[in-house]
């Protein structure tokens, strides 16, 4: 398995919002422990290879590739 | 019952009145890893001198867990079987969060082995009958109390001065072995640091004695009730006699906490009751250390001189106990003559098994007193999930214990053999019709033939045994037949289906060699 860089959401509106929706209200840290667990989750499920390729994309887009 | 500390006799050394004629080995520290040295080369012929600034086994139960591995090792210095009758045997490690358990683990899952998983045995006992065992070599073991190191020189030996109760003393070694713990005085003599972590938290470690009735298993909470936010562990040692230690976190003062009305309040906390006696507190820092190289010259660093980890992995004695195993067979050559360059060797291993084991105490550690922010993040979602997905109980560190690492040799070695015995491992035991494997093997090179006639080799002992259910799935694998060359340490050199003796031979004299 390789990373899926490509558009892979029917509905990547619908999704999007699901995500915004379930941070509704929180606060800053609730925020940041949701998204912990989500990426924990995440991790597992689309395993050790994919998840390196999603850390390393994630750095890169990110300002100063930190 | 409380254990009963009697303080062993000190003699006055024949250093004070005339000078002694250079030692072959002198063995500084006589802790559970000092001794095991002295006892390992007694075996092999060789005489040291051991020498300790106390006169008392260790106070409080410190190390108490001893692996698998350890008791093997233990098992052919000839303490193994008092250490497992004395010890609490213990195999199954639970993890609560609060007051829900999240995950547990099984040490030894599979039978058919000599020795357990793991014993829970008091560092004093230990130390009892490492000493009792000493005594069996009176001519080659020559043990020291209340001597205490307080200069050291060297060049291709050690000259050291030496303070007793009646005066110092000057004596001269071929190799001095520092297995003199985590405060070292001769690793501060000769003026070597640690590189490595401080980790910022202490920990109340406290034994206590009551009449209980805990499972013998490892027991460990994140963020109990009765501990709000912090870690605690309980372990079960032998004399009713149970080991609490207790997370204080780093604005903690030391001194303070270990005072009793401190202690045993917090104590009654844990157990939910106050029928207990307090028999030992001692308050830690973490530390994940090590030093760069473990021999400089004729001196050798061995144990918690060398390197030191953080709790919860049993990685200390264990640790040590490892490194007294790939250091007695090769100092014992040396002084017979054999180039010193298979010291390195020693050096090379230990520095990779010390490696292994600050990386897991560093992950635990890590897990167990996270940093604030992204560490505290993720290890608090990770004890969120862990009691309601299975995928988060493995992330769940609250200790990866002690098992013995597999050396990175590159000895000959066929790949259709099994993974857990490849080259560099310990030898998996394994029930033989009568006795059992590991018994068989260790303090000289051994070629083992599993389904064939061994070939003759000259020079080197050889067993030849038929494939039982526990040797094909250990050694063989879907082989029908293989051929192992054992190390005097146990640890597997290198592997074949079928070789020729003089491929065999080759391997056997890389043995004896500084290579990987």
């Amino acid at each position: 398995m390789t990373l899926i860089t490509t558009p892979n959401l029917k509905d990547p509106d619908r999704t999007y919002a699901a995500l915004l929706a379930a941070h509704k209200g929180l606060s800053e840290a609730e925020t940041g422990a949701l998204n912990a667990r989500l990426i924990l989750i995440l991790m597992n499920h689309v395993g050790a290879e994919v998840f390196a390729e999603a850390l390393a994309l994630a750095r890169a887009a990110g300002p100063s590739g930190s | 019952m409380p254990y009963d500390y009697r303080p062993f006799p000190y003699t006055p050394p024949p250093g004070l009145t005339a000078p002694e004629p250079r030692h072959k080995v002198v063995i500084v520290g006589a802790g559970p890893i000092g001794l095991a040295l002295a006892i390992d080369l007694a075996q092999y012929g060789v005489p040291s001198v051991v020498l300790d600034d106390n006169n008392v086994v260790s106070v409080g139960s410190r190390a108490i867990c001893w692996s698998k591995r350890s008791l093997e090792i233990l098992d052919r210095l000839g303490v193994g079987a008092k250490c497992v009758e004395k010890g609490v045997i213990w195999k199954v490690g639970r993890t609560f969060h609060r007051d829900e358990e999240v995950w547990s683990f099984d040490l030894q899952p599979e039978p058919g082995h000599k020795m357990p998983a793991f014993v829970n045995l008091q560092q004093y006992y230990v130390e009892e009958y490492l000493v009792t065992r000493a005594q069996d070599f009176p001519g080659l073991i020559d043990l020291r109390w209340k001597n205490k190191v307080t200069s050291l020189s060297h060049t291709d030996h050690v000259t050291l001065t030496i303070e007793t109760p009646d005066g110092s003393y000057s004596l001269e070694a071929d190799h001095l072995v520092a297995c003199d713990g985590a405060r070292s005085d001769i690793r501060t003599l000769m003026g070597l640091d640690f590189d490595g972590e401080l980790f910022e938290e202490r920990f109340l470690i406290a034994d206590i004695e009551m009449q209980g009735d805990f499972p013998s298993e490892r027991r460990f909470w994140f963020q109990p009730n009765f501990h709000p936010g912090q870690s605690a562990l309980l372990h079960k040692q032998p004399d009713n006699i149970y080991r609490i230690d207790l997370q204080l976190g780093w604005d903690a003062d030391p001194e303070a906490e270990r005072q009793p009305e401190k202690v045993i309040p917090r104590i009654e906390k844990a157990i939910g009751h106050k029928d207990f006696r307090l028999d030992w507190v001692s308050v830690y820092t973490f530390q994940c250390r090590r030093l760069a190289r473990f021999v400089h010259g004729p001196v050798i660093f061995c144990g918690d001189s060398a390197h030191i980890v953080s709790p919860f992995g049993a990685r200390g004695g264990n640790g040590g106990l490892q490194d007294v195993d790939a250091l007695g067979w090769r100092l014992a050559a040396v002084t017979k003559g054999h180039d010193p360059a298979i010291l390195n060797a020693y050096d090379r291993e230990r520095q990779h098994g010390a490696d292994e084991n600050l990386l897991n105490s560093s992950r635990t550690t890590r897990f167990m007193s996270p940093a604030p922010g992204a560490e505290r993040l993720f290890r608090d979602a990770v004890l969120a999930l862990a009691g309601k997905a299975p995928f988060a109980r493995p992330l769940v560190n609250s200790g990866r214990l002690s098992v013995a690492c597999t050396y990175p040799l590159t000895g000959p070695d066929d790949p259709a053999l099994p993974q857990a015995s490849r080259p560099g491992s310990v030898a998996p035991d394994a029930p033989l019709a009568q006795g059992w494997l590991i018994d068989q093997l260790g303090r000289e090179p051994i070629l083992l033939a599993i389904g064939q006639a061994a070939p003759e080799v000259a020079g080197l002992k050889t067993i030849s045994l038929p494939a039982t259910p526990e040797l094909q799935s250990r050694y063989l694998g879907t082989a029908k037949a293989a051929l192992y060359l054992i190390r005097p340490d146990q640890i597997i050199a290198a592997r074949w289906l079928t070789a020729t003796s003089a491929a065999i031979a080759a391997a056997a004299q890389a043995i004896w060699e500084d290579r990987t």
